[in-house]
């Protein structure tokens, strides 16, 4: 017991001397890690790889920036590594943010900082990388809760634009880069609701349904022009919205489509079918009422939130939590978003809801990290914790999906250690010295 | 009481007159006549449930004569003949807006902040009038009532013979006037000039932006109020407007809503200052029947029964609601349910879409059990009543005004005909009355079909002729056309060559025969006879009735929403045996405990409880806690969570506005929260004061009410009051910087200040100031502040101020930067109620830390976590699980965020907020670790009541489902039987929020 003290202290010592560092330095001392230059083996922790398999005891291995091993046991200790003793603590896949418009926007009231939506419906050919600002305050917030990849997406209009998906610690958009302009967003158009200002904005069903079928001719026609060119022999003029689908079809690119409703998403699975093309389906809040059609047509889904209210007054009150397992269970690949950036460190814990509203935990945990991997198709580099993939990890004090167990110890991106301070760590620490807090 | 004789001594004198158009001069020559008839041998209904068979009606100019059996008939009178006829008293409409241009509401006048042109603070209505312009009780109706004849006629042919007159505009609207719907000039038509004085909620068409919410409309008629009782002892304004306003207070006072709630809220208002209003109610009164009787109020109901959704495609169903479909079932009840309950009511046509739905919709509430005779009465003698005018109007009796109406039968039979209506002693002529009623079966012979059948059907001007060969039941329409005794038919039955036309005449006999000639389509004429063989029979009748009857099935819930319950859930005495248990007391976290809940209260806490009677529940590996308390919430509340109008607004109250049937108490519920404190959003430097519920679903507003707790006041600091992010076009109110925020503080503390010396002076008339009463209490310790604030510097402001001018802030609330000034705070005793995690999203954000609560509690900061949002408060017990993770806080403590640190920041910490023998049994049963994100709200019990079941929510949904699938086949089949229907929209529901900037929503 005295031995446990005297750790403890000399823990407590630790933290004092890394804050005094901290407190000089604010988030632009916060570097991006070097390159792996030694391998890395966590001993004695418990596993979890992200595709629903869990290894308790486990040792991980990983160098030059790959996992190497996997598995219960000891493992070949490679020379000059740096052995992490972790029992009794976990090791995760990073978590992969879906959706999102981080670096996209700082200030969400600010317009000056906000950068996601361009003007006009069809903007097919602008890229969310190139505006992706690596030195946003929030990032860093969200690696300190284990998230680690992003697809940065733009919003607004018919059609928003292309996605690229970003690891979470780099310089610039270039070093952020991990899959580029991996793929076209589409807002299905839908019903719009008014909200009630100077009588409510809301149009009648009819003239809904007008506006609706216009959107969706209007995609029809592009779509097929889209088909067309990317099929001809070589351009005869050059048009950057036609020609942003050349890659989706050559099965390059993919469409996320954004649909909610079940008509919606049925009307834009037929629709895209028609053009030999398998879409993503992102929101899916009814998604669960066409499980038949996604199944049988493969669609993978990529869901609201579960922190979300019943979309309407007579839904089970719990439907939220328990749409992940819904589609699950009917055999759909099925991966979480949240709306907005700042708000991605809750990601774990939408999963940690579907993990308590009956999804097995291990599956929940393949909601940000496997399936949103293999969704996002970068499940080749990322997204489970096995051999020959990037070593995109962290180890956690306790159970990464819930609110008490979700303490980083360390994080590594492409097997780089990285740094796990934030903008509310320093200011923790600013004001625990106002407090006379870190004092031992 | 005086005055009200006089009073009705001028309505005499207007009503009555003895001879017309006295000022007017004629073109040519006067033709005035006696106007003498003697209407006899007809069933003269005086009024519900007497009824004189065989008697006479004497009418001499506008009013009715002499009524009764065997009277002689005095030489002068025209004489009628009207056996077999019925005669009723003409209809009233006790709420309309006949004769009115632009009487009905208009949309979207007002304009609150947030929208898309600038806020108006000030009257553009140029005058002496009152400061707010949806106040204008000088509006008389009677000076823009014009007679509108198509109007009239619509009416008359429904029965109505008067109407009161109403500009439906404004919150104070002024007077209305009573009118018949004689097509005379206006001076011969109008009964009473002034008929009554109206008010609404709804601000219509005025431009100030003050109201922008229900709150503030109640709010601005609560001032006006006592502004009128002190307007009349002072000398120091001459104000038209409340001149007005206290003139018309001894008329009867009518008030329109559209929602049972409503009707409650305008109740209350009127009681506060001894009015008992007429209330113009929305229809959906059945839905608490138990309140609306409690409040003694006269109704006017309207028979807006709504259409049937069009349901076919099950995508378009998932759209409607349960309570939608519900009311759609049982609204043609409500008549019914509240004949039963014993309210009085007149039966008006307001609300309806087109005046043709009347009777369909009358019909259909006689259906669904409102009796014949409450039908009357509510039609005749009970708006007469309520609109003061019995001795003139409402049944047949001598001396009254020959108001009346002339049927064919028993005017609610089926079929019966509204033949005239007369008003003012002037017939009005609806439906021919024809001297014989030709309906009925005739057999006949025609060339090429042989022997037929014709059937005549309908009312005359529509008859329902078909033809049919004998011993077939094909029937083929006739065209069919009488002209007094002159008939015309023509049919084309299928395999003929062509129409067949018939010209023929009556000939009155027994039996009845048509003679005439018939045109074969050869051009071949022959004669023909059809002769009378007996009556329709009632087969016919009798499936319409079938068709428009729906019985109401479902049962009454409360709340009328989805997962209400048939059945008030009562206190239980209940053991919960065996579970980890978080005292919030002195004993820490118990493992192995019990808990004991009896008579709403906790009985006992610890170990090896007795369970004496109480139900046992095993607690075995489940947690115990005290019900989750959110010390900021905006669900509950109605039409407006921010009367962001004015920079201070605290004469408005949560307490008005108050919403029982919200969903998301069901759902907050479901995620252990127990009570929650409404508060006004942040639009406002000092906003509304708040109001404290607790989750009790299914109860009343009133009985929400949390109950002997302190008031509470919302205050607010930075982006929000200064409207730095709501549009250009909010550039016009003070403050718009924080240097202003401090003015408007030490403003508005100053006139309170002010205010209180001038009420400690003995016998002045002070104006009653609602917003500075709320202040005054604050600065007497008897209402407290919760402030709604984010950067240090607006914080170090408001502690200053408070400080320098002698008040206290009871909490900070949001205080994302609180943990830059715990020190401060904590020396003043000031609590803070934080989010855990929330930031980024505008500038003062921009450092907000989820390690604030750890910080400001580390400073000994009374500290929550509260929501604000309806979401975030099902998962509040997580929220607070954050705090663990932020900083570090115990799990003990972290509980405490969202249990009894609120408890406390409430003053309501010796009832709630920890498990403690004696306190309320506020109590919620986890399934693991509450703070965990894997814990679930298995029960949750507010006053040892089970609000919440996490098994019996699975039959409720049952429950719902099975309820909906019922009523959308009931659609279906009224849909196959031709019945009116509508399209379903989804509505969104509103979901407020601190920010939450809404219009009151035009109805």
């Amino acid at each position: 017991m005295r031995q446990v003290m005297n750790t403890k202290k000399i823990y407590a010592l630790l933290i004092a001397m890394s804050v005094s560092t901290v407190f000089v330095c604010a988030q632009p001392t916060v570097y991006p890690a070097d390159p792996q230059s030694k391998a890395f083996v966590i001993q004695g922790a418990t596993i979890h790889k992200g595709n629903g398999e869990v290894i308790e005891q486990g040792t991980l291995v990983f160098d030059n920036g790959k996992i190497s091993y996997v598995g219960s046991g000891s493992a070949n200790v490679p020379a000059g590594a740096e052995i992490i003793q972790a029992n009794g603590k976990h090791v995760y896949p990073g978590f992969i943010a879906t959706n999102t418009n981080l670096g996209l926007v700082e200030v969400s009231s600010v317009r000056a900082t906000v950068d996601f939506a361009e003007v006009g419906d069809n903007n097919a050919h602008v890229r969310s990388l190139i505006a992706y600002n690596t030195d946003s305050k929030v990032i860093n917030t969200l690696r300190s809760n284990g998230v680690l990849l992003a697809q940065v997406t733009p919003e607004g209009g018919l059609i928003p634009g292309q996605s690229s998906v970003v690891q979470l610690d780099a310089w610039n958009w270039e070093d952020a880069a991990y899959k580029v302009d991996e793929g076209i967003h589409i807002n299905w158009p839908t019903v719009r609701f008014g909200r009630g200002f100077f009588g409510g904005g809301q149009q009648n069903p009819a003239a809904q349904k007008e506006r609706i079928q216009k959107e969706i001719d209007l995609l029809n026609d592009f779509l097929y022009e889209a088909k067309g060119y990317a099929e001809a022999d070589k351009d005869e003029a050059f048009n950057a919205r036609l020609g942003a689908f050349k890659k989706v079809f050559s099965g390059e690119r993919k469409v996320y489509v954004h649909a909610n409703k079940a008509n919606d998403i049925i009307a834009a699975v037929s629709f895209f079918k028609r053009l030999g093309i398998k879409p993503v389906i992102v929101g899916g809040g009814e998604a669960h009422l066409v499980v038949d059609l996604l199944k049988d047509n493969a669609i993978p889904v990529i869901i609201n939130q579960s922190h979300a209210l019943p979309s309407s007054t007579d839904e089970d009150v719990y439907l939220p939590y328990k749409q992940a397992k819904l589609l699950d269970d009917a055999g759909i690949l099925v991966a979480y978003n949240i709306e907005g950036f700042w708000q991605q460190r809750n990601l774990p814990f939408m999963a940690g809801t579907a993990a308590a509203y009956g999804l097995d935990r291990e599956k929940a945990l393949a909601l940000i990290t496997g399936n949103t991997a293999k969704i996002l198709g970068i499940s080749d580099k990322t997204g489970t914790l096995e051999v020959g993939k990037d070593a995109n990890l962290f180890i956690s004090d306790g159970d990464a999906l819930d609110m008490l167990g979700n303490a980083l110890d360390r994080a590594f991106i492409q097997g780089r250690d990285i740094d796990l301070t934030d903008l509310h760590k320093q200011l923790f620490e600013r004001y625990k010295h106002k407090y006379h807090l870190t004092a031992e | 009481m005086k005055k009200t004789l006089l009073f009705c001594a001028l309505l005499l004198a207007y009503g009555i007159r003895a001879s017309a158009q006295e000022t007017y001069p004629v073109n040519g020559s006067h033709d005035d006549r006696p106007q003498r008839f003697a209407l006899t041998h007809a069933t003269v209904v005086v009024k519900a449930g007497q009824v004189l068979e065989d008697a006479t009606l004497l009418i001499k100019g506008q009013q009715i004569e002499a009524i009764g059996k065997g009277l002689s008939i005095p030489k002068g009178y025209v004489e009628r003949d009207l056996k077999g006829k019925f005669i009723y008293p003409s209809f009233i409409d006790a709420f309309s807006d006949y004769g009115q241009q632009s009487g009905t509401e208009a949309g979207g006048g007002g304009r609150g902040a947030g929208g898309r042109s600038p806020q108006v603070l000030e009257s553009t209505k140029k005058g002496a009038f009152a400061w707010n312009e949806a106040i204008h009780p000088e509006t008389q109706a009677v000076k823009s009532f014009s007679v509108d004849e198509r109007k009239g006629e619509e009416l008359k042919k429904l029965g109505f013979g008067a109407a009161q007159s109403i500009i439906r505009d404004g919150i104070a609207r002024g007077s209305s006037a009573l009118v018949t719907l004689a097509n005379d000039r206006e001076n011969q038509v109008v009964l009473l000039p002034e008929a009554a004085a109206h008010y609404s909620f709804n601000k219509g068409t005025a431009r100030t932006s003050y109201p922008s919410s229900l709150m503030g409309s109640i709010a601005l008629l609560r001032q006006t109020y006592y502004d009128s009782q002190w307007y009349g002892n002072q000398k120091e304004e001459y104000n038209i407007s409340l001149a007005e306003f206290g003139r018309l207070q001894n008329l009867p006072q009518f008030f329109e809503v559209d929602d049972v709630l409503d009707l409650l809220r305008a109740d209350k208002i009127g009681k506060e200052f001894g009015k008992n209003y007429v209330i113009k109610a929305g229809g959906n009164e059945y839905q608490r029947l138990d309140e609306v009787k409690a409040t003694g109020a006269s109704l006017i109901l309207p028979l807006n029964f709504p259409k049937a959704y069009d349901v076919e495609d099950p995508n378009d169903a998932r759209n409607i609601s349960l309570a939608q479909l519900k009311h759609w079932e049982m609204a043609p009840a409500n008549p019914a349910y509240l004949e039963k309950a014993g309210i009085p009511f007149a039966i008006s046509t307001v609300g309806l879409e087109s005046t043709r739905d009347f009777w369909t919709n009358l019909r259909l509430a006689l259906d669904n059990g409102l009796s014949k005779e409450q039908a009357l009465k509510s039609l005749t003698e009970i708006p007469a009543t309520l609109l003061g005018v019995s001795t003139q109007l409402g049944t047949l009796e001598k001396g009254k005004i020959a108001n009346f109406i002339v049927t064919s039968d028993s005017l609610f039979k089926e079929g019966s005909i509204i033949h005239e209506n007369w008003v003012q002693g002037k017939k009005f002529v609806a439906n021919q009355i024809e001297a014989l009623d030709i309906r009925g079966i005739y057999t006949s012979q025609v060339p090429d079909m042989g022997a037929v059948k014709f059937t005549v059907d309908g009312k005359p001007g529509s008859y329902d002729v078909n033809i049919g060969k004998d011993g077939d039941s094909t029937k083929t329409k006739v065209t069919f056309n009488r002209n007094g005794d002159l008939l015309s038919l023509s049919f084309n039955p299928k395999g003929a060559k062509g129409s067949t036309r018939i010209s023929a005449y009556i000939v009155e006999g027994a039996p009845l025969v048509f003679k005439g000639e018939s045109v074969a389509p050869t051009g071949e004429s022959t004669p023909w006879t059809a002769t009378y063989t007996g009556p329709l029979s009632d087969k016919k009748a009798e499936r319409r009735d079938a068709a428009t009857k729906t019985a109401v099935e479902g049962k009454l819930i409360y709340p009328f929403v989805a997962y209400g319950n048939e059945q008030k859930p009562v206190a239980e005495d209940v053991l919960i045996k065996n579970a980890t248990v978080w005292t919030n007391e002195s004993q820490g976290i118990l493992e192995n405990a019990d808990v004991l809940l009896a008579g709403g209260k906790i009985k006992a806490v610890g170990k090896n409880l007795a369970a004496g009677s109480a139900k046992v529940i095993d607690g075995t590996g489940k947690h115990v806690t005290p019900g989750i308390i959110d010390e900021h919430s905006h669900i509950a509340i109605t039409r407006g969570v921010n009367e962001g109008s004015h920079s201070v607004t605290a004469e408005v109250r949560i307490a008005d506005v108050v919403n029982s049937e919200d969903i998301n108490i069901y759902r907050q519920l479901a995620g252990g929260v127990t009570t929650s404190h409404l508060l006004h959003g942040s639009a406002n430097s000092i906003g509304g004061q708040s109001q404290l519920i607790k989750l009790r679903w299914g109860r009343s507003p009133e009985e929400l009410k949390f109950g002997g707790n302190d008031g509470f006041i919302k205050f607010a600091l930075g982006e929000n009051v200064k409207q730095s992010n709501w549009g250009d076009v909010a550039r016009v109110r003070f403050p718009q910087t924080r240097m202003g925020v401090e003015q408007v503080y030490v403003d508005a503390f100053t006139r309170a200040k002010e205010y209180k010396s001038q009420l400690a002076v003995k016998g002045a008339n002070v104006r009653r100031d609602l917003t500075l009463d709320a202040l005054v209490e604050i600065l007497d310790n008897k209402r407290f502040i919760t402030c709604h604030s984010y950067v240090q510097s607006e914080i170090n402001m408001l502690m200053h101020v408070a400080d320098s001018i002698g008040f206290k802030i009871n909490t900070f609330t949001h205080i994302l930067e609180g943990y830059k000034l715990a020190d401060k705070m904590s020396n003043r005793s000031i609590g803070g109620a934080t989010f855990a995690d929330w930031w980024a999203y505008k500038m003062e954000v921009q450092e907000a830390i989820p390690y604030n609560a750890y910080l400001m509690t580390s400073q000994k900061v009374v500290t929550a976590i509260n929501s604000d949002d309806a979401e975030m408060a099902r998962r509040l017990n997580q929220e607070a699980g954050k705090i663990v993770k932020y900083g570090g806080l115990p799990e003990e403590e972290a509980l405490k965020l969202v249990t009894l640190n609120p408890a406390k920041l409430l003053h309501i910490d010796n009832r709630v907020g920890s498990l403690k023998a004696g306190k309320d049994a506020d109590v919620v049963l986890w399934s693991d670790n509450p703070l965990s994100i894997y814990a679930k709200a298995e029960k949750t019990f507010v006053d040892g009541v089970k609000y919440w079941d996490l098994d019996e929510d699975a039959s409720k949904q049952d429950v719902v489902q099975n309820e909906k699938a019922r009523l959308i086949k009931k659609s279906l089949e009224a849909k196959n039987k031709g019945g009116a229907m509508q399209r379903p929209a989804a509505r969104p529901a509103m979901i407020y929020h601190c920010e939450t900037m809404e219009e009151v929503e035009v109805e």
